[in-house]
């Protein structure tokens, strides 16, 4: 590092430890403290790496043997970004496993801090915002670059876009901690995460359509089309859900400027499109390369693409209100939310043929290759999950599963089915690539994972829909005269069973996704595992032709 | 031109193809979201709304830190079975200052959209510091720390002005007092002034059984004890009267 670049950055540290410390000083609540000093670390570690001959991130680099020679892409944002997928995708399935069993067994709830109510944020928000938002950062890196042939624009900033992210990650996590939430679903971060994550978008954005602006190919690549989508429209949801009136600025609390049905509608429009924007159109983008290039097979329609896309994009914000039947909102709002969330199984299905029907003419790689097994799960969950969907945003059968675990069970098989597993097939495809290495270290153990996954989700996913229309069914039961037949706490009770089968799922899942650690780390490790390969039937084109001796006799 | 030919214009130019995107997303919330907010009778006209009062709003703001909206929904649905089970459906005008709303998507737990009244406070500081000492099948977590904890009386005035400028209709009266309102809400010793004339049906007693201390558990059962009783929702207009009001 350059003498000058060295003292700016000690003299930027020192600054940002300054201002943490004041802020901390004054701050009106221990959990804005909390935030500052948490900026003042990062500031400490700026500080430090400018100031002396010690480099964390390049220590790291070394550990994790990130190729040090330059590539024909900038891969190192991506190489961080498959690491991170993978630290909080076992971080976010284990806070899911635990607070799975709080439910189950009540006593594992520890006042204050790991309460249920303030963990189950942590769950959500570093399965989706972590996890996932890691996954889609880094493969949009990738898949940009490739399909542009052309370098990242502005790399600095990439880098920015990278650590920014996990400090936006850090501050929501600890933040649902110590209480810090504005309690809106999937959007709970306080204000000033908000306007720190926004500043991070922004810069997103810049990265990904300068890259697309300096391409060599005259064409932009269908799945840039939907990468753009999905950070166009969740800076637009961000902005405008996370509207509100902090109470001081040197305090973490904030009141949403919407109050009462027209706050539930921004927040079910935000929230219904943080499922179609970040985890629907990101991870199509996603499946639009890694499906074709692991298949390599061209995408099956182009027409189909240009359709779909739009009329996905267009149909999905139209679906929040279906999260809202028979409340308070009005009715008109409802039956339009209801007619559009229809509607919209037709583009989802012209997603998952899309990808599907690419695998014409490389069907038995389903035989052969355990990543297209994955990726064709993950697509088989996507439309089972974007038909129930559908199907749940009927008024009469929501009337039954609104507020039953059915919901948390269709989430899943999103989530764990199409999520999950394509992100993961999309892992597996990049780290040998990234890394330099001949495949994954093994392709067996990648089998196991695929199993252990889906028997998890199988488990998962029946248990809810059980629990699900169970609850509904109590509720409402009458008996012949006339009484209602449950009380609240007898339902509670009736739900033990489902409770343990679903958290004995989440288990399995989760083991899968340690083998796939162990697996990944094997693979930077540079080694290969010496395993029978995964089909000895062996293809002969020498034996594929009838039989032309006449040697054979039948029998007597 | 067929269709993919037209296309090939949006696929060359990245600043084309996100304008279009951006068009094709804004619309859906526009025709649905913004008409709430001037479409009059969105929300009913109905007698006794008011802003919370000072200690019933820090107890919504525990309400909202401990997440109990993610087991807990505020929205009772129009169905013969939720209205006799936790009472008359929910009205929009209820959660009309709220913010944020606390409808709940999740029942894990029962609704609470009319908890007030329903139980007696001791009641709710034994369920709260062990929920299944009081309904062994619970599967909620404990809250006694609330009942050690000393309320963060904190700032109120400027809690109810953050309010004021997302438009709650508290007085410069209510916004001055609110220190002494939070104090004297929750403590029999205190005067409490003018407290139950500026905010009608405002409970002031000891919550959670020691008056030497305002605790987060006095704050809590405050606001619950108040969910659902401010509205005589029997006078609210019926449906058939509202759907002849111009606009519906």
């Amino acid at each position: 590092m350059h003498a000058e670049a060295a003292l700016g950055r000690s003299l930027a540290g020192f600054g940002l430890i300054v201002l943490a410390l004041v802020v901390a000083a004054f701050a009106k609540d221990a959990g804005f403290a909390a935030h500052a000093v948490i900026v003042g670390i990062v500031g400490l570690a700026i500080a430090i790496s400018g100031a002396t001959r010690f480099d964390p991130v390049g220590a790291a680099r070394k550990a994790l043997k990130m190729p040090e020679l330059a590539s024909r892409y900038d891969d190192d944002p991506v190489r961080w970004g498959v690491i991170a997928t993978m630290f909080w995708g076992i971080a976010g399935l284990a806070a899911g496993l635990f607070i799975a069993l709080q439910l189950a067994f009540p006593v594992l709830n520890f006042e204050p801090y790991l309460n249920f109510g303030r963990l189950r944020p942590l769950h959500t928000s570093a399965v989706i915002f972590a996890f996932g938002g890691n996954a889609l950062i880094a493969t949009s890196f990738y898949v940009v670059q490739r399909t542009c042939r052309a370098r990242l624009a502005l790399p600095g900033v990439a880098r920015f876009v990278f650590w920014g992210y996990q400090l936006f990650i850090v501050l929501a996590a600890t933040g649902y901690l110590l209480g810090v939430t504005q309690s809106r679903e999937y959007a709970e971060p306080e204000w000033y995460v908000d306007l720190w994550l926004t500043i991070v978008w922004v810069a997103y954005a810049a990265v990904f359509i300068g890259t697309i602006l300096k391409r060599s190919e005259p064409h932009i690549y269908v799945a840039n089309w939907f990468y753009l989508a999905f950070i166009i429209t969740i800076a637009m949801l961000h902005i405008v859900n996370n509207l509100a009136m902090p109470v001081s600025l040197l305090g973490a609390k904030s009141y949403s400027a919407f109050a009462g049905v027209q706050d539930a509608l921004t927040q079910w429009w935000y929230g219904h499109n943080a499922v179609g924007f970040f985890l629907t159109a990101g991870f199509l983008a996603m499946m639009y390369y890694f499906v074709p290039k692991q298949a390599e097979r061209p995408v099956y329609s182009y027409r189909l693409s240009i359709i779909h896309f739009w009329s996905l994009i267009f149909l999905y914000i139209w679906a929040g209100p279906h999260h809202l039947h028979y409340t308070a909102l009005p009715d008109w709002a409802q039956t339009l939310g209801m007619v559009f969330s229809i509607i919209l199984w037709m583009p989802s299905w012209g997603g998952m043929i899309n990808g599907l029907m690419t695998l014409n003419g490389a069907w038995d790689k389903i035989r052969t290759d355990p990543i297209i097994r994955m990726m064709v799960m993950a697509l088989a969950f996507y439309g089972m999950s974007t038909f129930e969907g559908p199907m749940l945003s009927i008024k009469a059968v929501n009337s039954l599963s609104h507020y039953t675990d059915w919901t948390i069970g269709h989430v899943h098989s999103g989530a764990l089915g199409w999520n999950g597993l394509i992100t993961f097939a999309c892992v597996y495809y990049l780290v040998p690539r990234l890394w330099k290495r001949e495949r994954m270290y093994s392709l067996r153990l990648i089998n196991t994972h695929f199993w252990l996954a889906t028997i998890g989700i199988v488990f998962y996913a029946a248990s809810m829909w059980v629990a699900g229309v169970m609850q509904g069914l109590m509720w409402r039961e009458y008996s012949p005269d006339g009484y209602l037949v449950w009380s609240f706490a007898d339902t509670v009770d009736a739900m033990f069973p489902m409770y343990v089968a679903r958290a004995f799922g989440g288990l399995l899942y989760i083991s899968g996704a340690i083998v796939m650690t162990y697996n990944v780390w094997m693979t930077i490790a540079g080694k290969l595992r010496d395993e029978k390969p995964m089909t000895d039937a062996a293809y002969d084109p020498e034996a594929d032709r009838p039989i032309t001796t006449t040697t054979a006799v039948p029998a007597e | 031109m067929s269709l993919a030919e037209r296309h090939k214009k949006l696929e060359r130019n990245v600043t084309l193809l996100g304008v279009g995107v951006l068009v094709t997303v804004a619309i859906g919330g526009l025709v649905e979201i913004a008409p709430l907010f001037w479409i009059d009778n969105t929300i009913e006209k109905v007698e006794g709304m008011r802003p919370y009062t000072p200690l019933e709003q820090a107890g919504r703001d525990i309400y909202v830190r401990e997440g109990c909206y993610l087991c807990h929904s505020q929205m009772i649905r129009p169905f013969r079975d939720e209205v006799e089970r936790y009472g008359h459906y929910s009205l929009a005008a209820e959660s009309m200052y709220d913010h944020p709303f606390q409808w709940g998507s999740k029942r894990t737990g029962p609704d609470l959209a009319r908890v007030g009244g329903r139980y007696s406070d001791e009641w709710h500081v034994q369920h709260l510091t062990n929920p299944q000492a009081v309904v062994p099948e619970s599967v909620m977590p404990q809250y006694g720390f609330l009942a050690t904890t000393d309320l963060a009386i904190g700032d109120p005035e400027a809690t109810l002005k953050a309010l004021t400028r997302v438009g709650v209709p508290y007085s410069e009266e209510d916004i001055a007092k609110a220190t002494q309102d939070i104090l004297a809400q929750g403590n029999p010793n205190v005067d409490p002034g003018d407290l139950a004339e500026r905010y009608p049906k405002a409970q002031i007693r000891d919550f959670d059984g020691n008056p030497n201390r305002l605790t987060e558990m006095d704050a809590l059962i405050a606001y619950l004890q108040m969910l659902g009783t401010l509205v005589d929702v029997n006078s609210a207009a019926a449906q058939e009267d509202l759907a002849k009001e111009k606009g519906r």
